[in-house]
């Protein structure tokens, strides 16, 4: 797969250091899997960490190996090894507890789907599917904090140039930017926010215009 | 580290454990503070993660990274897990092709520890500013939006600082090859 968009540079390394919010996470996380290059440079972006972590001044520890152990004689045996160590198969598939194509869409607008998608209780931001019917244009919309769009199929072209499956757009919260789904296929998404108002807010302008509210 | 580690991986060599612990354990729990626990949770977290090192060790290669990077992504994914009661989306390192094939002889190849070196001079000579938002970001927690509210700076600063200090980083690194 051609892929031409990545995440920016910081927003890998926020991934690689445990500080990106969940939902940007989990959209990063399933660029990823389909991503070696930005896969190598989230590794390159986790030995910084580890530099960091081992230059930490180090804070005394009470127990020893052997009572971590729970002072059992012999230690606890290891689990076997699973073929994965936490990201299965598909991000995707994990983050839907099924197949894309069983997706129960809810209609927000003529032309236009979504479904939530069910984070941590106490977590920040909203994660959702977009479907797009084909040669929508969607208004022309500004973000608010970071923001991420996984295409999952089908693309749509703005002003930055065309986002297909596999791509992801990472834009700034100082850009606008005006989206056309393609003429043919139109688009399925992951779009992740950091803020959930903000989101429901340009649901809103892009539901508005298309429904006369 | 990372001949400790094959040792537990391969014969599940106790002293070679209590070694890795020896060396690790303050050192998570130090991370697990600065990330905002307190020290009996730290404590916890850190004997927590080497148990998960134990029984890991297994998926552990060494042809994949370095021992410490591989112990970081297990203690960061158990912080995202229980502080920040988060479901972690990032994969241990040994899941990847790492590598791509391009990659030299290994007598040749320059040493997960020679990167870390040339990682860690990087960090220590970068501007203030940057190496403020890289420390935030990665060992107090912060997310970018944190970060900019915490130093009062529009996010897109924040992420630029992040930018700059990662290019010096892998320029840097790579002039090691």
């Amino acid at each position: 797969m051609k892929i031409d968009h990545h995440p920016d540079e910081s927003t890998l390394m926020s991934y690689a250091a445990g500080s990106l919010p969940e939902p940007l996470s989990a959209v990063v996380a399933a660029h990823i899997e389909i991503c070696p290059e930005c896969a190598r440079e989230v590794h390159a972006m986790e030995r910084i960490g580890a530099t960091l972590f081992e230059n930490l001044a180090p804070a005394p520890v009470s127990l020893s190996a052997g009572q971590a152990f729970g002072g059992a004689a012999t230690p606890p045996p290891a689990t076997p090894a699973p073929v994965d160590s936490g990201i299965s198969a598909s991000v995707l598939r994990r983050l839907l507890g099924g197949e894309l194509a069983d997706v129960h869409w809810k209609r927000l607008g003529f032309g236009i789907w979504h479904y939530p998608i069910k984070l941590s209780p106490n977590c920040k931001g909203d994660l959702r599917l977009i479907k797009v019917a084909p040669g929508q244009v969607m208004p022309d919309h500004g973000h608010g904090g970071s923001e991420l769009t996984l295409i999952l199929s089908g693309s749509y072209t703005d002003e930055f140039g065309t986002y297909r499956s596999g791509d992801l757009s990472d834009l700034g919260d100082d850009v606008e930017h005006q989206p056309v789904s393609d003429p043919a296929e139109g688009c399925v998404c992951l779009i992740a926010s950091e803020r959930k108002a903000r989101f429901k807010d340009i649901l809103a302008r892009i539901v508005q215009p298309l429904t006369g509210l | 580290m990372a001949h400790l580690l094959q040792r537990v991986a391969q014969s599940r060599d106790t002293q070679a454990f209590a070694e890795l612990f020896e060396n690790f354990a303050p050192r998570i729990k130090a991370y697990m503070i600065r990330q905002g626990a307190d020290p009996t949770t730290a404590e916890e977290l850190a004997q927590e993660t080497l148990m998960m090192v134990w029984r890991k060790a297994g998926l552990y290669s060494d042809t994949k990274g370095s021992a410490t990077t591989w112990i970081f992504t297990i203690a960061r994914n158990l912080r995202i897990d229980r502080l920040r009661r988060e479901v972690p989306w990032q994969a241990l390192p040994e899941g990847r092709d790492e590598q791509p094939s391009e990659e030299t002889a290994p007598d040749e190849a320059v040493s997960e520890r020679e990167r870390r070196e040339r990682v860690h001079e990087v960090l220590e000579t970068l501007p203030e500013d940057q190496h403020e938002v890289v420390v935030l970001s990665y060992i107090e927690g912060l997310s970018h939006s944190e970060i900019a509210e915490r130093l009062e700076l529009p996010l897109g600063t924040v992420k630029s600082r992040m930018r700059l200090a990662y290019q010096k980083i892998r320029e840097s690194v790579e002039d090691l090859r």
